[in-house]
Parts: structure tokens; sequence; C-alpha cells
């Protein structure tokens, strides 16, 4: 059913939710490190060029300035590449940011594989894992457009700092202009009694296919969006999980310490579940188009199918 | 070198005031050092070194210079300090205490379990820390942001930062210098507390900081160097980098341990607490002086 359907960056939507919230709130500030054609925060920038900050290239600088930013009563959003935003600055995320609980929502573009030719150094496969770690931080991986510009509103409001994962395809568009945005909340996507297929962000495209392909089959699977990783919709995940009995996470990142780990952490305490984790395994990334690596790592939706119909097996 | 303070009436006068001034901080400062002492002795652990290098250039800032309201710790228009050398965070408390953003007791529970002065500062735990710091080369990073926010909303208030020298081998040190020399923050002045000394010895062995002034010069910022125990040509520096038209950068230089002569310029005090029977002593000293 989803063979023609629009696809649309998230980067826009940030770019859209930003140039919303500027409009009508003088504290929001927005900071970029030499990005912001890639990372969008360029419309910001003309649009309100006083309330904008080009860092250079220097990511650490960006996250610490603007920790000093929100210290002063802004709310500030801070843009680069995922691998940077979490890696490189990643002491100053965790001492200047979270330590200090201020209003800084980190939001970084060309997160995962999906990067494509630019290879492993520009594609962060770890830094859901790194930012979940980091106490305070709240951790959205949004799916589409729409999804993007709401979470980015939403975020803006609550207090303290937030990592908002973004890719840099274009990717389906889900959701609507009427999309309202629940913040910790998972969606239940499409219904399922056989297994609860969660996935967030790229792959949540990647998942509701996979579970088309399976109903085809008999095989109905349950798709929860995590678009909140962290708080981690614990009832949510609980309720899906005690109907289906089966687990599969999907994640365009390290299968350690990400989106499965969280759900696992999670089951492994509350609800003991069999379990699979699609996702990178331990390793680098490489260069080649998007869709070459999502097939060549097994995180396309044929993939997803076959990994459900084995565990169902 | 003493730069001569503005003061508009005649020379007697003005050398009346300042020997006023004179008396007023430094006697503040021998309390301050008196608390460093006891409070990081108390505590067993801690960096004496770095807390009484920095305590004159504090003194200065929180009892002359500063725009500031103890009673209202968040009052938009007060001027902020960025302690970007975290460890040295006993003299800052000191300073707070005796400014009056908490009681003067809560220090001799320093780097307890529970107590609301963490080991480096922490802004969401002490009442008048700004920012928490700690892990190096931060802070002024922080102070910039902070520049930037006050500039951006038309307000009047100044941001001061400590930096270390040990610190100065920080690559965001230079990020942070960097950006703020390219916006010309005229509402921002670092204070180096160029002591010479870090944990592995001296700077100029460990990581020369080579020529400093003309480091900072080539960042953008305007360089002013001090005797940062010489607490008039501290004020007299400050209220010089109000007029400059970019960062300003105060290279003070002190003595590590300054106060207490068996710490002076004595790297082991970097980061060892005095033993009980050292703490009596310094404490002696430091009433003596």
């Amino acid at each position: 059913m989803r063979l023609q359907r629009e696809t649309r960056n998230t980067r826009d939507g940030y770019a859209a939710a930003l140039l919303e919230l500027g409009e009508k709130d003088e504290r929001i500030v927005v900071l970029d490190a030499d990005l912001a054609k890639s990372t969008q925060t360029e419309k910001f920038k003309q649009r309100f060029p006083e309330r904008f900050v080009d860092c250079g290239v220097a990511e650490q600088n960006l996250m610490a300035t603007a920790a000093g930013l929100a210290a002063t009563g802004k709310i500030v959003f801070a843009s680069t590449f995922a691998v940077f935003a979490t890696g490189r600055a990643y002491d100053q995320v965790r001492n200047n940011i979270a330590y200090s609980n201020l209003d800084v929502k980190i939001c970084a573009s060309h997160g995962g594989i999906t990067v494509g030719e630019d290879g492993s150094s520009h594609q962060a496969l770890e830094d859901i894992t790194l930012m979940r770690a980091v106490p305070r931080m709240k951790v959205v991986v949004p799916a589409d457009y729409y999804e993007t510009r709401e979470a980015v509103k939403a975020v803006a409001y609550i207090p303290g700092p937030a990592y908002v994962r973004m890719g840099r395809p274009k990717v389906p568009v889900l959701f609507d202009e009427g999309y309202r945005f629940e913040f910790g909340k998972a969606r239940v996507m499409r219904g399922g009694r056989d297994v609860t297929v969660i996935a967030c962000g790229y792959m949540l495209h990647q998942a509701l296919d996979a579970a088309e392909e399976l109903a085809r089959e008999g095989i109905e699977a349950e798709v929860l969006n995590l678009h909140t990783v962290k708080p981690l919709d614990r009832e949510g995940i609980l309720e899906s999980v005690s109907r289906t009995g089966r687990v599969v996470s999907c994640e365009e990142h390290s299968v350690l310490g990400g989106v499965g780990g969280a759900v696992a952490e999670l089951l492994v305490e509350e609800l003991p579940t069999p379990m699979r984790m699609i996702g990178i395994r331990d390793s680098f990334g490489t260069s080649g188009t998007a869709e070459e690596l999502v097939e060549h790592f097994g995180l396309d939706a044929h993939h997803i199918a076959e990994v459900v119909r084995g565990f169902l097996a | 070198m003493i730069i001569p303070m503005r003061r508009p009436e005649g020379a007697a006068a003005r050398e009346m005031e300042e020997k006023e001034l004179r008396e007023y901080l430094e006697n503040i400062a021998k309390e301050v050092r008196w608390d460093i002492v006891r409070m990081i002795g108390l505590a067993g652990s801690g960096h004496p070194g770095g807390s009484l290098s920095c305590a004159d250039i504090l003194v200065c800032l929180y009892f002359h210079k500063m725009n500031h309201d103890p009673g209202r710790p968040d009052w938009r228009h007060r001027d902020r300090f960025v302690l970007s050398k975290g460890h040295a965070a006993p003299a800052l408390y000191a300073v707070l205490a005796r400014s009056g953003y908490f009681d003067r007791e809560e220090l001799w529970k320093l780097r307890r379990l529970g107590s609301m002065l963490q080991g480096h500062p922490d802004r969401l735990k002490t009442p008048g820390v700004e920012i928490s710091t700690g892990s190096l080369g931060q802070g002024l990073a922080a102070a910039v942001g902070m520049a930037l926010g006050l500039r951006m909303e038309g307000n009047p208030a100044h941001v001061y930062a400590l930096i270390g020298d040990g610190e100065s081998q920080e690559g965001g040190i230079w990020e942070a210098a960097m950006l703020a020399g390219h916006q010309r923050l005229r509402n921002l002045t670092a204070i180096l507390d160029h002591n010479g000394l870090q944990i592995d010895g001296r700077c100029c062995e460990v990581l020369d900081l080579g020529d400093i002034a003309s480091r900072w010069r080539a960042f953008g910022w305007e360089v002013l160097e001090v005797n940062g125990h010489d607490v008039l040509e501290i004020c007299c520096a400050l209220d010089k980098a109000d007029e400059f038209d970019r960062p300003g950068m105060i290279i003070a230089h002190t003595v590590k341990g300054k106060g207490v002569s068996f710490m002076e310029n004595n790297v082991d005090f970097h980061g060892k607490a005095p033993t009980p029977e050292e703490m009596e002593k310094a404490l002696k000293e430091i009433e003596g002086s």
C-alpha cells in the first residue's frame, strides 16, 4: 500500500519549528558550528540574525557556549552533526549542560548510517547510547517531517537538556499537519497480537513496511513508535509486550545501549520477554549510498520481516 | 607596578581612599584564606594551592568590583562570575559565604555527603554559583555564552571568568578565546591565575604557555598584567577593563599557596589537604600575618 509516499527531510521540520518558536518567543537562540546549511538552522539565522551565533568549527565550544547562554535565561538550540554533538562534545554536554541542568536543546542532524557516502567518521551510531547515559538528558528520535517539527516545539518547553536526533535523507511522511506529539508516550502505529516491533526515527517506516509484508502472510505485528527513547514509556511498552509476548527492536544505531538496550533494560527487570535486536552490531559504518547501507546492515523492511519470521517460527 | 586609580579628588584624598580600600580588601582576603585552609583541612581533601593563589582576585571581584546582591542570586542585572578553574571552589565558597549567599557554617561541611558545597562548583546546590564547573577549559566558554546572552538582551551586566594556567593547556580555552575575540565581547573580562604550577610540576616544564600575553592579544583580547596579590592593582585593572572595546584578559601573576609559607610555590599542595597539624600551623600563620 505504501508504494508512492511523499518524502521530506526531518531537518526541514526542525527549521520550521525554529521559525515558529523564534517568532513567538524572544528567548529562543540558535547556535551552530559551521553547518547551518546542513542542519537547516540557516533559515532561523536569516530571520533572526541577532539571535543566531555561528561558533565556527568548534563543537565543544558550541555546547559550552550554549550552556552559558542558557544560564542567562535563553532557550538554546545547538546544532551540528550527531557524531560531533554527542561524541566530540560529550564532556561539555555532560558537565556544562546536563550537570548544570540548563535549557539547551541539542538538535543534531546526520544521525545514523544513512549519512551514506561520507563514511564512518560522520555516521553517529553511538549517539543515542551516549545521550541516554547522561542524567537529566531527554532523548527524542522523530520519524518524519511533522513529528520532528512537533517534537522540537515540545522539547523547547520541557525544562532542562534534550537531545533530538535527525537524519540526513528524506524520509516518508507518516503523519500530517494535525499531528500531536506526546512527549514520553510510545505511539501505537498499528495493532497486532503476534509480536511487538519497536522502532523510531528512520526505522519507523521500515518497520511499518515490514509489518505490511508480514500481514500478507498472516503475521500480525504491533508497531510501536518509540519517538521518545528517554524517558522511556514503560507502561506503553509493557502493555504491548504483555499481549504479544515477543519483541523486536529496530534502530539505525548500534545495538549496544541504544533503543533496543533501553527496551531490554526495562523488560529484563519487569517482564522478561524473548527479544531480537535489529541494528548495527558493534561495528563502524562504511561508505555507500544510504539505501545500500541500510540493506548492507540489515535495517531494511525485508530484513526486519525476515527476523520476525525466524523469531516466530 | 601600580596603576593609579582614577578618583576625582586631589592626590592626598586619593591616597587616603586607596589606603582604606587596600586595608578593607586585604582584611577580607586574610579571612578568606583562613576559611579556605580550614575548610580543606576539615574536609581532608581539596585544592589549597590554587584556591589561595586566586583568593585576592576573588575578594576584589566580590567585595569591590561586581554588582551583585546575595539576597537575590537570580537578579537579572547582576554581574556574573564563572570559576573556570573549578578546583579552586573553596576560594569561591569562602567569598560567597562572606558575601552572604549562605551561612558560613556550611563551609565546614565541604565535600561531605549531602553538603551544598561539592568538591567542584554545582550551580544547583550552591546559591551564587552561576554554572557548574570542574572539567577544565569549559567555564570560559560558558562565560562567553553568558556575555553573548546578556548582550543580546541589552543587559548591562558584566561577565568575569577566572581561568588557571594549567587549564590554559585545554583546547577549549582557545576555542572560547577565539569566539569571544571574534564577537568583540566587551562585556567579558577573564583573569588568569598565573601561579606557574600544575599537578605534574612547573607549567613551563609540563607544557609551556610561552608568551601568554601575546597569545591572548593574537586572539583579539586586550591584555593587562598585574601582581595578583596586590588588591589595588587588581581593582585598577578590573576598572580599566570596563573601557575596552573587546574582551579583556588580566594576567594576574600569583603565588600558588599564597599566604601559607609551607604551601607557597609547593606543588605538593595543588590537590592535597593539610594534615590537622599543618592546618593549625597554617591558620596561626594567617592569623598573625
